[in-house]
């Protein structure tokens, strides 16, 4: 269907789209069996110009917004997931500078990563803080001119590869909500390591580990915006980077219905391609309306997120919510319609479906965002006037 | 170092069938692609400007959908293009094709090295790349698969070419001509800002008059080859088919080839 | 050349358009008109009931006083390379047709011995340049002494093989001579009415075969890849006449310099030498494929061989690749595993001499070429051929 894209808008998705398909997918797979992080192909979307699309032109971006990065991010997926999940969180690993570092900050860091010649990756979760992101304890004290940070970070995407880091930690437990700052930590930091890489049961390819804080110290400039603003820049983050993993899944959810469709028109039984049965059909049916209404949903918010609105957390998590859910059955039923072949790795579809798991959960569980959408939900209705 | 790339427009060669009714070229919703090898020479021209800084300028002689095929090399990274078209170029063979583009060339002004793909794969002749040097007058080497190494300062290359038993490392002046082939490296991916360009760089077109072309050269007039007749190959193949379990078709292959004498008994 | 319509004479009657191969003609207001596709092939002109149609074809100036038929025989390293043989048989045939001498023309360095070998293989005459700095194969001095050889002597009809030393300079010898020249030509006869060669080689890929003339240049100049012609009868003692071509009197100035010329064994894969060729496609599914394959190629006393597909996944390198953008190859049996028989992939060896194709897809296109096809799984099948053609 034709979303009505600009110029500018075709080109990205053309460029990405040729990227994936001469660049990634003859890698996936071997990416995914062998655990390799996709340094290669992350290169070629750099060289592309594709890591800054949503990056000012002032620090060597393209300008675009949150839209055009999920058109990119999209056709990536489509082909593979674990290489999307590299690719994307760059995006989430910088949008904390984006949004509440300093002009110095942003020219600093920004053109280093809108070239892609650095990666970036988002520390929050730990052991103690998943969906409970005020349970985080890594402490970051101020000492002189620097701060010095302990604890650890669990699950970070990007860890090890990444030079540049956003960790938000505790500088004032008692300040409740206004005891969390982030800070820019970058490799080679004194005392930042990095922990082992996770074993996963998908985007294998996505290097994901512990980032470990001891004693380490970063110069006081180092802070993002000013202290007790952390809570406060997650928030804002998730509400951009939510549309992308919208995208990422709509992405995944087209590349895995493609599959069930050209599998079912060549799959012989019982005399003839077995999409000419109905429960098949309707099977491709029902996927294939899912996938371009997440399509449709991802897009609208992007472009509402782009056009600066104000109360965005409600649609944004719609645009993760709907779309991984979705992502998730649908990558389940093409497994289902390959059948036996479906479940052989030797075809893509039960690597879709394994990727698709994670959607689900990372950038806040489909529990929380329905805790997101319901509490704006309680918040937009109260205020509107009685009649 | 500034660099010239030759390529040529072709049809997406999967596609193009004779009408048996008519005995004619199927030439319609035939899609049109750059000649895969032509990218490998474009990608050998930006290596080449990427370590020695320079212009890549790309030239093809065609229809004027040609244009196309520039400006999805402009993508790529190719700084500069020019299309050769005219009425009377067409049916060029390989020979006036040589000329014609040697007169474009003069036309581009000084360069340190052209760079052909191997071969066309409608024409797959090889034909164009050592014409072209000839009638150039330059140095030539076919089938690089290797810049060992490139000195602009003091005008010479050494390079590695593919024979078919090995290879030959060849030391030539510049400037040069050669053909590359596939093993001269992965081709890179074109860039957003590479579409921009693309889209809006003016394509300049040259005619015969432009380029001061003898009318006697070119085209099909100026062509010392014609083709005088198309046809559909002889379909080949007995199709014989060998049907049974696994084990039994073995056997009857076995069998079979046996007959043919092809395996001993 | 040109061709004029008359419209005096037209009735348009429509037999041009009919017969037309290239879609050149046209009825417009009532009388026939040729667009940019018109070849001068001259079918419609022959076809035309009224004669409106006229060709004028221009008269060679180079095209008399050209006699004889010449191979250039390739050698490497001291041998003489098989394509020269092949190509000897088919230049006696035609050498024969025309009623003109055969001659063999070679270049090298510490070469005595292999005049005779031409001879005994059907060269009249052999012309022969010795000299150290033909030992390896440069453009400049092999191109230059052979286009000045060919000024000097005028043969109307020079091939040479369409290897990768003949493809890189006998381009540049037609260029210099200012005729034309018809690559990998698959057939080569010579048309009676007016002694021209007729060249036949497939051009789209090996979806259309297409016959050349060059009728007004001299010598009409041809390639041949190695397989495609069969060498002639060989008479030991057989003798001609020897003709010694003193390179440094000639002055042809070389400007490339072959610094090592390197035979590379690792990668050696005979697949143009090779009588059979087992290959392996994207219906493997994986590189052990190739290893299986490897097994029956052993038990066969063949080479292996890829399709563009296979390499390109990196289940095997690049040499073993077969097909459009690999190497051509015509060995007495060939077997397709796996390979769907894309027309890139058929273009590369459909001149084997008996094909066999193994593919699950009874609709795969290499059943069309194959002289025996088998329906089912390559990892059924060549097992069960490995154990029964054990010991």
């Amino acid at each position: 269907m034709d979303y009505f894209l600009t110029e500018e808008q075709l080109m990205i998705q053309d460029l990405a789209r040729q990227i994936a398909e001469e660049k990634v997918l003859p890698v996936r797979a071997e990416l995914d069996e062998t655990e390799t992080f996709p340094a290669e192909v992350l290169k070629h979307l750099a060289a592309a110009d594709l890591f800054g699309l949503n990056v000012p032109e002032a620090y060597g971006g393209m300008g675009l917004g949150g839209f055009e990065h999920a058109l990119a991010v999209e056709q990536v997926a489509r082909v593979c997931a674990g290489v999307a999940t590299a690719y994307a969180a760059t995006g989430l690993g910088s949008y904390p500078i984006m949004l509440g570092g300093s002009e110095d900050m942003k020219q600093r860091y920004m053109t280093r990563v809108a070239s892609g010649e650095s990666l970036a990756a988002f520390g929050l979760t730990e052991s103690t803080a998943g969906s409970d992101a005020s349970g985080i304890q890594t402490r970051a004290e101020r000492v002189g001119d620097d701060y010095v940070l302990n604890g650890t970070k669990q699950w970070i995407t990007n860890a090890g590869e990444a030079d540049v880091y956003s960790v938000i930690a505790l500088t004032d437990p008692t300040r409740g909500p206004r005891g969390a700052s982030f800070f820019v930590v970058e490799k080679g930091d004194p005392g930042f390591t990095f922990g082992k890489l996770e074993k996963k049961m998908g985007i294998r390819c996505s290097a994901t580990g512990e980032l470990i804080f001891s004693n380490c110290r970063i110069p006081a400039d180092r802070v993002i915006g000013k202290e007790g603003m952390g809570f406060i820049l997650a928030m804002r983050t998730f509400d951009k980077s939510r549309p992308g993993v919208g995208a990422q899944a709509v992405g995944l959810a087209q590349g895995a219905l493609e599959a069930a469709v050209n599998y079912a028109r060549e799959r012989v039984q019982f005399g003839h391609p077995i999409i000419g049965f109905q429960a098949v059909q309707h099977m491709l049916a029902d996927m294939a309306v899912q996938v371009e209404a997440g399509r449709a949903l991802v897009y609208a918010v992007a472009r509402f997120v782009d056009s600066g609105a104000k109360d965005v957390s409600k649609v944004s998590a719609m645009a993760k919510l709907f779309p991984t859910d979705m992502a998730m059955k649908v990558t389940t039923d093409a497994v289902q319609v390959l059948g036996g072949s479906g479940y052989m790795r030797e075809y893509p579809v039960e690597k879709m479906m394994r990727d698709a798991k994670i959607l689900q959960i990372y950038e806040a569980t489909k529990q929380i965002q329905r805790n997101i959408i319901g509490q704006e939900l309680n918040k937009e209705f109260g205020r509107r006037k009685k009649a | 170092m500034d660099v010239i790339v030759c390529i040529k427009q072709v049809p997406d060669t999967r596609h193009v069938r004779l009408d048996p009714e008519t005995n004619t070229l199927k030439r319609e919703g035939v899609e049109s692609m750059v000649n895969p090898f032509d990218m490998y020479a474009i990608e050998t021209a930006l290596r080449l400007k990427d370590e020695f800084g320079g212009t890549v300028t790309a030239l093809t002689m065609g229809p004027p959908q040609a244009e196309a095929a520039l400006r999805q090399v402009v993508e790529y990274g190719v700084d500069r293009v020019a299309l050769l078209s005219d009425r009377a170029f067409a049916g060029a063979d390989t020979w006036a094709t040589g000329y014609t583009l040697a007169k474009g060339v003069e036309k581009l002004g000084a360069f340190d090295l052209i760079v052909c793909g191997k071969q066309a794969v409608d024409g797959d002749t090889a034909q164009v790349g050592p014409g072209l040097a000839e009638r150039l007058g330059l140095p030539f080497v076919a089938f690089v698969r290797r810049l060992v190494q490139v000195d602009p300062q003091s005008r010479s290359m050494t390079v590695e070419r593919l024979m078919d038993d090995g290879y030959d490392v060849v030391e030539t002046p510049l400037p040069a001509l050669i053909t590359v082939v596939k093993e001269i490296g992965e081709i890179r991916v074109p860039s957003l800002k590479g579409k921009m360009k693309a889209k809006k760089i003016e394509v300049p077109v040259y005619g015969a008059a432009e380029l001061g072309a003898d009318p006697d050269s070119l085209g099909l007039a100026g062509s010392p080859t014609r083709v005088v007749e198309v046809f559909a190959p002889k379909p080949r193949g007995n199709r014989v088919r060998l049907e049974g379990s696994p084990e039994e078709q073995a056997d009857r292959l076995i069998e079979a080839l046996r007959g043919d004498k092809l395996i001993a008994n | 050349m040109s061709l004029t319509i008359d419209t005096e004479l037209c009735t348009a009657c429509e037999a041009c358009v009919d017969t037309c191969p290239f879609g050149a003609v046209e009825i417009v207001d009532q009388a026939a008109r040729v667009n940019e596709k018109c070849n001068l092939c001259g079918a419609c002109e022959e076809v035309c009931p009224t004669g409106a149609i006229r060709i004028e074809r221009k008269t060679g100036p180079a095209a008399e006083g050209h006699r004889g038929v010449w191979v250039f025989a390739e050698q490497r390293r001291g041998r003489l390379a098989g394509v020269a043989f092949e190509l000897l048989g088919e230049g006696r045939r035609l050498a024969d047709r025309l009623g003109v001498p055969l001659a063999a023309i070679l270049f090298g360095y510490g070469l005595d011995g292999r005049a005779a070998d031409l001879f005994a293989a059907g060269a009249d005459q052999v012309i022969l340049a010795d000299h150290p700095d033909l030992e390896g194969f440069t453009d400049d001095l092999y191109g230059g002494l052979l286009a000045g050889l060919a000024r000097e002597y005028r043969p109307e009809i020079m091939l040479c093989g369409a290897t990768s030393l003949g493809r890189s300079f006998f381009p540049k010898v037609a260029s210099a001579l200012n005729t034309g020249l018809t690559a990998d030509c698959t057939g080569l006869d010579i048309r009676d009415e007016d002694r021209l060669l007729l060249q036949t080689r497939p051009a789209f890929g090996g979806n259309i075969m297409a016959t050349i003339l060059c009728p007004a240049h001299r010598p009409q100049m041809a390639t041949v890849r190695p397989k495609v012609m069969k060498p002639g009868p060989v008479v030991e003692g057989r003798s001609g006449e020897l003709i010694q071509v003193d390179l440094e009197a000639r002055g042809i100035a070389g400007r490339t310099r072959l610094l090592e010329s390197v035979e590379d064994l690792t990668e050696k894969v005979n697949l143009a030498e090779a009588d059979v060729i087992v290959s392996g496609g994207r219906g493997l599914a994986s590189a052990k494929g190739f290893e299986l394959l490897g097994q029956l190629a052993e038990r066969l006393g063949g080479a292996l061989g890829a399709s563009r597909g296979a390499v390109d996944a990196g289940w095997i390198s690049y040499p073993h690749q077969v097909g459009q953008t690999g190497r051509t190859v015509s060995p007495k049996l060939y077997l397709a595993c796996g390979i769907s028989g894309a027309v890139q992939h058929l273009v590369g060896m459909q001149s084997s001499d008996v094909i066999v194709a193994i593919n699950n897809d009874p609709g795969a296109p290499i059943f069309d070429v194959a002289d025996y096809g088998l329906v089912g799984d390559v990892y059924e099948i060549v097992p069960a051929l490995i154990r029964r053609l054990q010991g």
